[in-house]
């Protein structure tokens, strides 16, 4: 059992928790997830990025939108109560190097799993330009941590409500288009726009790491259902990613097969599964 | 397909038989056993199992046993026991229960297994102490054989019904084992090396306990109460249950000595790495590995669709590609999960099947469409990426190989379309990296497999392992005899230092 130290609504549908689980919080690094169950017996497996961790308290952060059943379940637990199962980290630790310009971008709940990453870059030396996307002002989280970690920091919403108004990749196309290019973007967020940062950098041969979010059941190599076509070559995002070569990616494949229940929740009696196996595609 | 033997039918046969026999004064002679009908399995009517996920085989009823052990000749050089990979003395509980001691009966077999009531299920007898059997050798049916594993799951469930008490514990050593993983091979270790009075903590990577026989068997042909119980006895023992816990992510394996102070670790983390085929199409929704399709119905309980979170693709037409006991598992699971048509790939012939016999006839019960000598070749999709169809292509036995087996060869142009909207890859699993990823110095062969010697010793010091991880994707059985192997040396060595 892994208990709620702290909670905090961040927007309207997101939420932050700090969850006891001292082994998880001394082992991880950035890029990595966790797998949580609220029931043993009926309950669903989600994988969830770990946002932050606390080696001292012993604690890890976790950042979610109530998209489904079992975020809207655990959306209603509090100060106190216990997560029943909580299984981690698991991926592969972020590559992290001095590469030089490092541009992140993050777009919606995105920006929590890419939180960490900026950290590490930091910590590394790089210097670093984050880019914030989400529908509206209200939407936006994290802003003063990455303000406080980021060499610029440019936000976008699609409304104009703050920021820029309109998607990320147009200041990310900016940014290519300087001499030199940055050295490497880092792009997190819902595959569509993974894709769309993807295929920005593309003509400009900027490498971009993306960090996949797929449907998941055990999260170590056992089930496949997790898998991806990167390349020629088919991958387990759980052990092999979450992060890849956002240029290799299959994304059409991999939204397609994070729609997998779609078509057949909406004729089942509880539609709102489909959201639980889509809830981390849009973290 | 042959009529369905009601369970009363089948026990009013061997109430008849058994009576019989009990007013004669004279022991059997040895063709008087052999004239015994060999004892039906009692199962479930096929056409109502299609629709629940209950046990298929129901048990022998007590007559049964004693009938079925009686068609036991107790040869003197016991061949069935050769054939037992690890050495149960079959003779022994056979007469034992022949006589109605069914308490020593079971006391025999758990000498040499830890696991009855699983084995007595799930062992592919036919190809170990019954291919060997006199009785099915002298009738010229490996299938007429004496029914040991029906006899044995018999005692075993005897057994449990009159309750088992926890195997007694010696006197805390202070020792420390770890013990990775939680099937067949490591629950063997644990209660083995818990017995010698050591500390043993067990890490599994699940939010259960059980390994293959929690999330793969389905229910059907392995009740997960027996698991539990299995389980459950561990913790009588004082052994102490760790799950969401992996190692190698959660801790790495040398960190359990290095930071925690074990002792000694045992490595049975099976062989959880499911195969594909490589061809195209392979992505397309509606592929799923056996491994996926089976943990999400037997582990998540997707099978029961009001009550999980966890769904399981709903499926009209589904291929199955494989012939062991996954693919099958996975075909009837499919049939369960209400399937209109359930299609079963097989590159080879039904007798190269390495399925357990009694499964592929229950399957064709079950309605199951057997392709054999076909395989797969390209699966289709449409333009939302849904699987529609499979191409498959027809193949013949060829020459034989080095191995003797006649190889399977494709036939030009036989190419032909099935419709399906589900294809389930049940061709076989490899061994999951992440320990040998992360723990330097461990020894694998080329497949990956985890290298012991004879007693399971890896090539880090106090480091053993064995089951699945050793072997490759085999069986509950040789993983137990793993696991008491390598009980068995670590136990030595802690009580040598
Ligand atoms: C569907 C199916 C049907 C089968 N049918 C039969 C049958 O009829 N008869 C038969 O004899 N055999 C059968 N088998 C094979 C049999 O189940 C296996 O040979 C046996 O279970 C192997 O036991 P094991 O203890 O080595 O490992 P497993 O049972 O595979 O258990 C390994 C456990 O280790 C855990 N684990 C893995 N990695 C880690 C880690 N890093 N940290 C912590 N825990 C970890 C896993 O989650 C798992 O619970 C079947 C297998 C399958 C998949
Ligand atoms: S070989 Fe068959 S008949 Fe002979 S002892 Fe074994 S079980 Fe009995
Ligand atoms: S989640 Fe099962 S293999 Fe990745």
């Amino acid at each position: 059992m892994h208990k709620i130290i702290l909670k905090k609504q961040l927007s309207a549908d997101v939420y932050m928790l700090k969850v006891y689980a001292p082994l998880i919080a001394e082992e991880r690094s950035p890029g990595q997830f966790i797998i949580l169950q609220l029931d043993s017996d009926f309950g669903e497996r989600i994988p969830l990025t770990i946002a932050d961790a606390d080696t001292e308290q012993g604690t890890i952060t976790l950042i979610f939108q109530v998209v489904g059943k079992t975020t809207t379940r655990l959306a209603a637990l509090n100060e106190g109560d216990a997560i029943a199962n909580l299984v981690g980290p698991l991926g592969k630790p972020t590559h992290i190097e001095k590469f030089g310009h490092v541009v992140c971008v993050g777009g919606g709940i995105g920006v929590a799993p890419l939180h960490p990453i900026v950290q590490g870059m930091k910590k590394a030396g790089n210097r670093l330009t984050v880019i914030m996307g989400a529908r509206n002002k209200e939407l936006l989280i994290l802003e003063d941590e990455m303000r406080a970690l980021a060499d610029e920091l440019i936000l976008c919403t699609d409304d104009g409500s703050y920021g820029r108004k309109g998607l990320v990749t147009a200041p990310l196309k900016e940014l290519c288009e300087q001499t030199p290019p940055p050295d490497l973007a880092v792009a997190i967020g819902p595959p569509i726009m993974m894709k769309f940062c993807a295929e920005t950098t593309r003509p400009y041969h900027v490498h971009t790491v993306v960090s996949l979010n797929t449907i998941m059941v055990d999260g170590t190599g056992m089930c496949g259902g997790c898998r991806v076509t990167v390349g020629d070559e088919t991958k387990f995002v759980c052990v092999d990613g979450p992060e890849f070569d956002g240029h290799l990616v299959d994304f059409d494949n991999m939204m397609q097969r994070l729609k997998s229940y779609k078509t057949q929740e909406q004729e089942a009696p509880h539609p709102c599964k489909l959201n639980q196996q889509i809830e981390n595609m849009n973290r | 397909m042959s009529a369905h033997d009601t369970p009363q039918q089948i026990q009013h046969d061997a109430a008849e038989g058994l009576e019989q026999i009990l007013h004669r004064k004279e022991p059997l002679k040895p063709k008087e056993r052999m004239a015994i009908p060999m004892q039906k399995m009692p199962t479930q009517d096929p056409q109502i199992r299609r629709d629940n996920m209950q046990e298929v085989a129901m048990g022998y009823f007590p007559e049964q046993a004693k009938l079925e052990s009686m068609r036991c000749l107790q040869c003197k050089t016991a061949p069935c026991v050769k054939g037992c990979p690890v050495g149960i003395d079959i003779p022994g509980f056979l007469a034992a229960a022949a006589e109605g001691d069914f308490q020593r009966s079971i006391g025999i077999i758990k000498q040499s297994s830890l696991l009855p009531q699983v084995c007595g299920r799930v062992c592919p007898q036919e190809t170990q102490c019954q291919e060997h059997c006199t009785v099915g050798k002298s009738l010229k049916d490996v299938n007429q054989a004496v029914s040991i594993g029906r006899v044995e799951r018999y005692v075993a469930d005897w057994e449990r019904e009159h309750g088992v008490q926890a195997p007694s514990v010696k006197a805390p050593t202070g020792k420390r084992v770890a013990v990775v993983g939680s099937g067949p091979a490591s629950i063997t270790v644990a209660a083995d090396v818990r017995r010698e009075g050591h500390e043993v903590t067990m890490f599994e990577a699940f939010h259960k306990p059980g390994g293959v026989l929690l999330y793969g068997i389905p229910e059907f042909r392995l009740p997960k109460a027996i698991v539990q119980k299995e389980v459950e006895s561990l913790q009588a023992m004082g052994v102490e249950i760790k799950t969401n816990f992996v190692i190698g992510r959660t801790r790495k394996l040398l960190d359990l000595m290095k930071k925690d102070g074990y002792d000694a670790i045992f490595i049975g983390t099976g062989a959880g790495l499911p195969k594909f085929m490589n061809i195209e199409g392979e992505n397309l929704v509606g592929v799923f590995s056996a491994n996926e399709y089976l943990t999400r119905s037997n582990l998540m309980r997707a099978y029961d669709r009001e009550r999980a979170d966890t769904p399981i693709f709903k499926s009209k037409k589904v291929a199955v590609l494989g012939g062991g006991n996954v693919a099958m598992d996975s075909a009837r699971t499919a049939v369960r999960l209400g399937a209109d048509e359930v299609h079963l790939v097989y590159r080879r012939t039904e007798v190269e099947m390495p399925a357990r016999v009694e499964e592929v006839a229950h399957a064709k019960e079950e309605g199951v469409i057997f392709h054999i000598l076909e395989n797969a070749k390209r699966i289709q999709g449409n333009e939302y990426g849904l699987v529609t169809g499979m191409e498959c292509v027809r193949y013949e036995l060829g020459e034989p190989d080095a191995s003797g087996r006649r190889r399977p060869v494709e036939i030009p142009n036989s190419e032909f379309m099935i419709e399906v909207d589900t294809v389930i890859v049940a061709i076989g699993n490899e061994s999951n990296p992440l320990i040998r990823q992360t723990t330097p110095g461990l020894d694998v062969n080329k497949w990956g497999n985890i290298t012991v010697n004879d007693d399971g010793k890896t090539s880090l010091p106090g480091v053993f392992a064995g089951g699945d991880i050793v072997l490759g994707a085999a069986t509950v059985i040789l993983a137990m005899g793993e696991g008491r192997r390598a009980a068995a040396s670590i136990n030595q060595m802690l009580s040598t230092n």
